[in-house]
């Protein structure tokens, strides 16, 4: 069943003169429980089209539908978000500064309209491998890879099943990346998870994903399965550049 | 033998604290000549601080010692904060890990580099102008006369990187120390960066420190390579033998990393153990 269905999809921003295209007509499936990757440098659209879906770039054209229901304008319903959680590049900006762990997590359970709020997030610390207490430090008390794992708590809160990840890994170690990815990879064998995950690092996306799309210049130009990726048969040659690139 | 650029001996950087003495940088020292130098090692391992202590960038009340840090046989601990001025930028050169953080916001990219360059040259506006268009265009900038008028905010974060490189490399200097300068590319800007940096240790005879987490693109692209854990030194080997490293933290790292032409179901996690950061650093002097 697909579970994300994107379909001539194009962002743009800014008017006249300064209007750049963004995504020029991007169309992908993902299917429910499937990982699926987009690859492609900085500037290329793979991240515009994860803000596009979750309502962060206003200007866009085509169909998006999630879990059958099209997505509309420039405002996502409440119920949205209950559906599509989003994990961001930089945990060292995504979490407020000056709320603890306990507030980050509770004010999106709360605005959610969940009960027992204080049980729930000593679950989802437990969940992202964090336990106890890391409940009550702020943001700088916490490493990069604890806060990618508050991001990631943050985003399991509501109890999505998709969630768009961002390039998760790209601001942390690689030993630390290690154990982002391990538990990005139990979180969705656990709760049976969608992932549309965005990265420019084509060995991450090839050890999380299913499939993926390359991506060059807001278009997508080519989707293949990861077993062709590895055996080398990217058919674009912009795809096998790429791959030559990080081999 | 070739010349030795820069020579480091027991560096050591201190931050004092409520909690006693913390130790970032832990008697490292190293020679530097007309090669590129790897530093390599996770965030905390007083890499940067290396690169930092060398300019003498660390700010009170940060300390640094070192038996001495010689540039052409000068010691730059010895030298006064003026002459400290002269030696950054015109002889030492840095580019620093975020473009967000280290360009200006309220002026234009042109302006910016522009002002670095005439800093440490004659050159009239025209003349600069030119230049800096070149640099960007060698730096693979597109629509560089659009670059020159945008500000900071409205590049992506390679380009700001590229800018970074151009301003850097614009006066000329005989060592770069580059602070992750690639991480915030892709692969293909990657590789061209790495590039231009590549031509100019080889044609200008320039000595490059490259401070990086990523131990593919170290192996890949330096000569020599000193790993740090927790401050010190904890190996030295040529890049090309970074594989078959015996030292069990970077053994560890290079484990952890997830690879196409291998794929595995769970990526192995680093197990530390204490005794790294207790053993003496090594030496990367030669």
């Amino acid at each position: 069943m697909t579970m994300l269905d994107v379909n001539g999809l194009n962002v743009w921003f800014g008017k006249n003169r300064d209007r750049v295209d963004a995504v020029k007509g991007a169309s992908f499936q993902v299917a429910g429980g499937e990982s699926f990757g987009l690859v492609g440098e900085s500037g290329s659209g793979k991240s515009t089209i994860l803000r596009a879906i979750t309502g962060l770039a206003p200007d866009w054209s085509g169909t998006v539908t999630v879990n059958g229901t099209p997505i509309t304008g420039k405002k996502r319903p409440r119920g949205f978000f209950k559906t599509v959680q989003m994990v961001f590049q930089d945990p060292y900006a995504s979490l407020h500064p000056r709320h603890s762990v306990d507030q980050v997590l509770g004010e999106t359970l709360h605005l959610h309209g969940f009960d027992d709020i204080d049980g729930r997030v000593a679950k989802l610390l437990d969940d992202v491998g964090l336990g106890q207490k890391f409940r009550f430090r702020y943001p700088h008390q916490l490493s990069g890879g604890q806060r990618q794992r508050v991001a990631i708590a943050r985003a399991l809160a509501p109890e999505p099943t998709v969630l768009l990840l961002d390039e998760p890994t790209s601001a942390l170690d690689v030993s630390v990346q290690a154990e982002i990815l391990n538990l990005l990879a139990d979180l969705r064998a656990d709760r049976g998870l969608t992932y549309l995950m965005v990265s420019h690092d084509l060995s991450v996306v090839g050890h999380m994903c299913d499939r993926l799309a390359v991506m060059r210049n807001g278009e997508i130009v080519e989707i293949l399965d990861v077993a062709a990726l590895r055996a080398s048969q990217a058919s674009h040659p912009y795809s096998q550049q790429l791959l030559q690139a990080s081999l | 033998m070739m010349s030795t650029l820069l020579d480091v001996k027991n560096l050591w950087v201190k931050f004092p604290s409520r909690h006693g003495v913390f130790d970032a940088v832990r008697g490292v020292s190293f020679t530097l000549g007309r090669e590129r130098l790897g530093i390599v090692g996770e965030s905390g391992s007083g890499k940067s601080m290396t690169g930092r202590a060398i300019l003498r960038l660390i700010r009170p009340p940060g300390i640094v010692e070192a038996d001495h840090i010689n540039l052409d046989g000068v010691d730059l601990l010895r030298k006064s904060e003026k002459d400290m001025r002269a030696v950054r930028g015109e002889r030492i050169s840095m580019v620093m890990q975020d473009p967000k953080f280290s360009l200006n916001p309220v002026m234009t990219i042109g302006d910016q580099i522009i002002e670095a360059y005439r800093l440490h040259s004659s050159a009239s506006k025209a003349e600069a102008y030119t230049k800096s268009l070149e640099m960007l265009e060698a730096v693979s900038i597109r629509d560089p006369e659009r670059v020159m008028r945008a500000y900071p905010h409205e590049m992506s974060g390679g380009m700001g990187q590229r800018i970074m490189i151009a301003m850097m490399l614009i006066p000329n200097p005989e060592i770069l120390i580059a602070d992750e300068p690639t991480s915030a590319l892709d692969v293909s800007v990657q590789r061209q960066v790495l590039d231009i940096m590549d031509k100019l240790v080889k044609e200008r005879g320039m000595g490059l420190i490259f401070i990086s987490h990523d131990l593919n693109l170290v192996a890949d692209f330096c000569d020599r390579v000193l790993i740090m854990y927790a401050g010190r030194i904890v190996e030295v080997c040529d890049a090309d033998k970074l594989h078959d490293a015996q030292h069990p933290y970077t053994r560890g790292l290079l484990n952890s990393l997830p690879r196409l032409d291998a794929p595995r179901d769970r990526l192995e996690v680093l197990q530390r153990d204490p005794a790294w950061s207790d053993a003496e650093s090594v030496s990367g002097r030669i």
